[in-house]
């Protein structure tokens, strides 16, 4: 067996380290077998037994260990069984968790890949851009090869579908940040009544007062009273491990943790998020040891490893210097501080460092880290001089032995969701720093991210901010200062980069851009800071600038010869931090609407199609008979014996009061005012510009009482404009949309009322319930509505029941009919049978452009009418010439070429003069027929109408009277006497 | 996601609004020139301004009057029909 490696860089305990020595947990990493604490990360728990090579690069493959330790750890990338991308510095370690460093070659220690590197000297910024074009065949082979190379983990395909909820959620006041600023702005606000919610991205709260601050004098115990506090306060939540990454409209906030994702809404939003600790940019920044001061110190306090053995601080701030002590007392030997400020430190932080032996270089850089063999950690810091502008002077050099360099130069405001909300950023010149220039209402910022350093000034600016939030929701006495407590001291140095000649100095180390990078994409003319990024992909990695962008502006300025103020930054979108897909997916809310008999379609073995939001039966398989002969069947049973429909999905009001006349009158194009009661009549719809938009029947069943249907797609939607138009004009009505509410079937064919007539207590007998007749009463038992109508062309009733009585009904109508030979048919026969009828449907062979004249729809249009909608359009198009008329057309019987679909062209010379908008082969006619538009001087019948159709064949149709079948309409009412 | 207020059920998210056009008065059919008729059936202002439009509850079935700022996409108020907004 393997030895398990010795934690030989563990620290004794810390005072608020997050391990359970208790609690050893074996890990294996590529294949070697580790050993750490309960509460190690993957990074810690390598890091504390001397592992420095923790990922390669994404371009280049060089060796990378810990960075940041705060989830931007993007070169740290490892993989197990089921996940993979897991960033190592935040990922937990478990008992048996076996990772490896994903997208190597042979392992992380001696990636082979780390050769792209020889080559990186032909692999400036955008080479794939024009490097991999010609020729092009070959682009796809360069493709796989590049993504290989210089890819991120493995996707497993055959990872298990994961479904994770959803959950809302609401509070008055949310606070992001849980550092001194964020905890006393919750504090505050909480106090004055408000329902507050505090999430903290790390799994503990607390920001800085965990590791930076942790331990020191003037913090002392402030972290545990101000918990104290908050959980006093039972209106004060805090969630720890849950990330803001991104704030939409109206203060809606996407908060994500490790199992799913909350939708809060926030009537007031505080952003005390922090900084980002930012690196320098100088020769092998990137090696392993090189690190954050930040990251040092939460490896101290959180973590107990010794970061290194020996040190070098950069420093260009206070917090370079309290990091310097901190490292020397965890027993880190500090060979120096290199302060980048010719000034140097003046707080009392110098006095500590130097009482502590260690050497201070004041205007003093980096220039090069020293690599070790394999680049796998290094071996000592060059440090250079600067001069007065701030150039490095190789010459005065000096090289110092040490195995790990700790950065403290600089901080960038965790700013993406304040900006996201639409705060602007601007550049403050004497913190060197952008702080937010104008908030938009509700949102406040608080601590670093507002330019606030200072431990009390912090607490202060919480406060502030909690209290300005408090009055903004109406809470009285929570006056505070408009002003944050900024002081002038410079937190970040204003150009932390060393260029040097043989470069590998690295700004965006998820990427791999080098200082050389930006100045080639700037020679080529990308200037700006957003086309800087599109083109170098510089912050377009996985921690999404949150260490480059700062830089890269700082040295797009400089190279631009601008201040950053007018450099400006690129936009901050959402998410702030990369979310699993599985928290983002999830149902979609379209129910698609099924009518009440749908069980019943599926046992007898329907087809369904969707239609809308509904799902309908297309047909009903019949084993053994194709789709072509079933639908055929299907109609001929209508046309010879009987057949059943579901039109459930007919759009049903109910539209009543003292002014339901007046109001059916304006809002359809045909006449109702003398329709009796009992009677129904077609409707026709056009909009105001006199395009028509629906048609149905209306029903007259009392004085001020009608029964409307609408086509199966637009019931909502006519409901709804009906509503606005009542309102509009001021009418006494109202209309109740029924649609769900009531089932609907048609039963029709010429034995329909020998079916029907035992089955209700209504009087079917022709002179008693005449064609166009509606009749309430019951059937099978159900209160019924029932009219007699034609859409099919054949006898017919319509009956409509409550939606759960509707299968009882439809069971029995099949019952009564079997010896009859009933057969249910579906949408396409219904289509079919209507077509030989030369009936309409609106939206198939209608278009946003038809109106009545050009379909042959003038009969419905009563246009001596005081009002209806689309009135004066159409009477603005009567005078104008028609440019298309809706006809009938038929093939001749011998054609047995394809049947034109919907859309194919009608073709005059050499011109498109059509188009076709329905066709089927009728079995009652035995020929192809259809309908299409076809200029007016095509549509005498008998014109031939050439049809491209299959391809780019040209088969001639003719025009032919509508309707195909019965013009008589003999078959559906009562012959006259 | 934003938020609305239906003036009959409150504060709610915007899905279960459906937007209804602008709010026009219609010109008297009988009386105006074509010109104008056309005016009013095709011609919509692009202009970004604070606007009258019609916005429909959808779960309710309530129809009001919204105006809003179309270029900071604000709310301003929202009222039913035939009651007057507060600062008109």
């Amino acid at each position: 067996m393997a030895k398990t490696a010795t934690m030989s860089e563990r620290l004794g305990p810390q005072p608020g380290e997050r391990i359970d020595r208790e609690q050893p947990v074996g890990i294996t990493f590529e294949g070697r077998q580790y050993r750490g604490f309960r509460g190690d990360t993957l990074s810690t728990a390598l890091w504390a037994s001397g592992v420095r090579v923790l990922g390669r690069s994404f371009k280049y493959h060089r060796p990378r260990g810990i960075f940041s330790l705060c989830g931007l750890d993007c070169n740290a990338l490892a993989e197990n069984r089921d996940s993979t991308n897991l960033r190592m510095d935040t990922t937990l370690i478990e008992p048996g968790l076996e990772a490896r460093a994903v997208n190597t070659w042979g392992g992380v220690q001696s990636d082979l890949y780390r050769f792209t590197e020889l080559f990186s000297r032909f692999l400036p910024v955008g080479f794939y851009y024009k490097a991999f074009h010609r020729p092009r065949g070959l682009f796809p082979f360069y493709e796989r090869r590049m993504r290989r190379i210089a890819g991120l983990g493995n996707i497993h395909p055959n990872r298990p579908l994961q479904s994770t909820p959803k959950n809302y959620d609401f509070c008055d006041l949310l606070v992001v940040g849980s550092g001194p600023a964020g905890l006393s702005a919750a504090i505050a606000a909480a106090e004055l009544g408000l329902k507050v919610l505090l999430v903290e991205e790390d799994r503990l709260p607390g920001g800085t007062l965990g590791f930076q601050l942790s331990g020191q004098p003037e913090t002392g115990t402030l972290l545990e009273e101000l918990l104290g506090k908050a959980a006093a306060l039972p209106n004060l939540e805090i969630r720890t491990g849950t990330t803001a990454a991104g704030c939409y409209a109206d203060r809606w906030v996407a908060l994500f943790d490790s199992r799913r994702l909350t939708k809060l809404r926030a009537r007031g939003l505080v952003v005390a998020a922090g900084c980002y600790d930012q690196p320098a940019v100088f020769r092998n920044n990137d090696l392993p040891g090189v690190m954050l001061a930040s990251a040092a110190q939460r490896l101290i306090h959180q973590y107990a490893v010794r970061p290194f053995r020996q040190a070098v601080v950069l420093a260009a701030n206070t917090d370079g210097y309290r990091a310097a002590v901190d490292l020397q007392r965890a027993g880190v030997e500090v060979a120096l501080v290199s302060d980048l400020r010719p000034q140097g430190e003046a707080s009392g932080w110098r006095e500590e460092v130097a009482g502590l032996r260690i050497p201070i270089r004041r205007g003093t850089a980096v220039y090069e880290a020293l690599a070790a063999p394999g680049k796998r950690a290094i071996r000592g810091a060059l440090l250079c001089p600067l001069d007065e502008g701030g150039d490095p002077l190789p010459d005065r050099s000096e090289s110092i032995p040490c195995d790990g360099i700790a950065m403290s130069v600089g901080w960038a405001p965790a700013d993406g969701i304040l900006r996201q909300a639409g705060a602007r950023m601007g550049y403050h010149e004497a913190l060197q720093q952008y702080v937010p220039d104008r908030l938009p209402a509700g949102i406040f910022a608080a601590g670093r991210v507002n330019g606030v350093y200072a431990l009390g000034d912090r607490l202060e600016d919480g406060r502030r901010a909690g209290r300005q939030a408090a009055a903004y929701l109406g809470k009285a006495g929570s006056e505070a200062p408009a002003e944050p407590p900024r002081r002038g001291e410079a937190f970040s140095h204003p150009y932390p980069v060393v260029p040097h000649p043989r470069g590998k100095n690295f700004v965006d180390l998820d990427e791999d851009i080098q200082l050389d990078d930006i100045r080639h994409s700037l020679q080529e003319g990308f200037d700006s800071a957003e086309l800087l990024k599109r083109y170098s992909t510089l912050g377009m990695g996985p921690s999404q600038g949150k260490h480059s962008n700062l830089n890269g502006s700082r040295i797009l300025a400089r190279l631009k010869g601008e201040s950053l103020a007018s450099t400006g930054l690129t936009t901050a979108r959402p998410f702030t931090s990369p979310v699993p897909l599985s928290h983002l997916a999830g149902r979609i809310f379209s129910p698609q609407r099924r009518t009440p008999i749908h069980a019943r379609h599926r046992q007898l073995g329907a087809c369904f199609m969707v239609a809308g939001s509904w799902l309908r039966p297309e047909y009903y398989l019949v084993p053994g008979a194709d789709r072509r002969a079933t639908i055929q069947a299907e109609a001929e049973a209508v046309r010879g014996r009987v057949g059943v429909v579901d039109v459930g999905t007919l759009g049903k009001l109910e539209i009543c009061g003292p002014d339901a006349v007046a109001f059916i009158e304006r809002m359809y194009t045909g006449r109702f005012a003398k329709l009796k009661e009992g009677r129904s009549r077609y409707l026709l719809m056009c909009d105001e510009s006199g395009m028509m938009v629906d048609d149905g029947v209306a029903a007259r069943l009392a004085p001020d009482r009608f029964y409307v249907t609408t086509t199966s797609g637009a019931s909502d939607g006519v409901a709804r404009e009906m509503t606005r138009w009542a309102l509009t004009w001021s009418l006494k009505v109202m209309v109740l949309n029924l649609t769900g509410a009531y089932g609907a079937m048609n039963l029709a064919g010429p034995r329909s009322l020998e079916i029907l007539q035992p089955l209700t207590d209504i009087d079917l007998a022709p002179d008693a319930f005449p064609y166009l007749g509606v009749r309430e009463g019951r059937v099978a038992g159900a209160p019924a509505r029932v009219l007699r109508v034609g859409f099919v062309g054949e006898w017919g009733y319509e009956i409509h029941v409550p939606a759960d009585a509707a299968v009882a009904v439809w069971d029995r109508i099949l019952q009564a009919g079997r010896g009859a030979g009933i057969r249910p048919f579906g949408v396409e026969a219904q289509r079919l049978l209507r077509l030989e009828k030369g009936h309409l449907i609106m939206g198939q062979d209608s278009d946003g452009l038809s109106y009545p004249s050009e379909a042959g729809m003038d009969w419905a249009v009563k246009g001596d009418k005081p009002f209806f909608l689309g009135q004066r359009s159409l009477s603005i198009l009567k005078t104008r010439p028609l440019k298309r008329r809706l006809v009938g057309f038929a093939f001749p019987e011998t054609y047995g070429g394809p049947v034109p679909r919907e859309c194919e062209l009608v073709i005059h010379g050499n011109e498109i003069a059509g188009r076709v908008t329905s066709a089927a082969f009728s079995p009652t006619l035995k020929q192809v027929i259809g309908m299409a538009y076809v200029q007016p001087e095509l549509s005498a019948p008998g014109t031939p109408v050439p049809i491209r159709t299959g391809g780019c064949r040209l088969v001639t149709a003719h025009v032919v009277e509508l309707p195909f079948y019965d013009p008589g309409n003999l078959r559906q009412k009562e012959r006259p006497a | 996601m934003k938020v609305m207020r239906c003036p009959v059920n409150g504060w709610r998210p915007i899905q279960e609004f459906s937007y209804g056009g602008a709010f026009r008065p219609m010109p008297q059919p009988g009386e105006c020139s074509n010109r104008q008729w056309a005016d009013y059936v095709f011609h919509r202002s692009g202009a970004a301004a604070v606007k009258k439009e019609w916005w429909c509850h959808l779960a309710s079935g309530v129809w009001f009057i919204a105006e809003r700022n179309t270029s900071t996409d604000e709310i301003l108020e929202t009222y039913l029909h035939g009651e007057d907004g507060h600062h008109e």
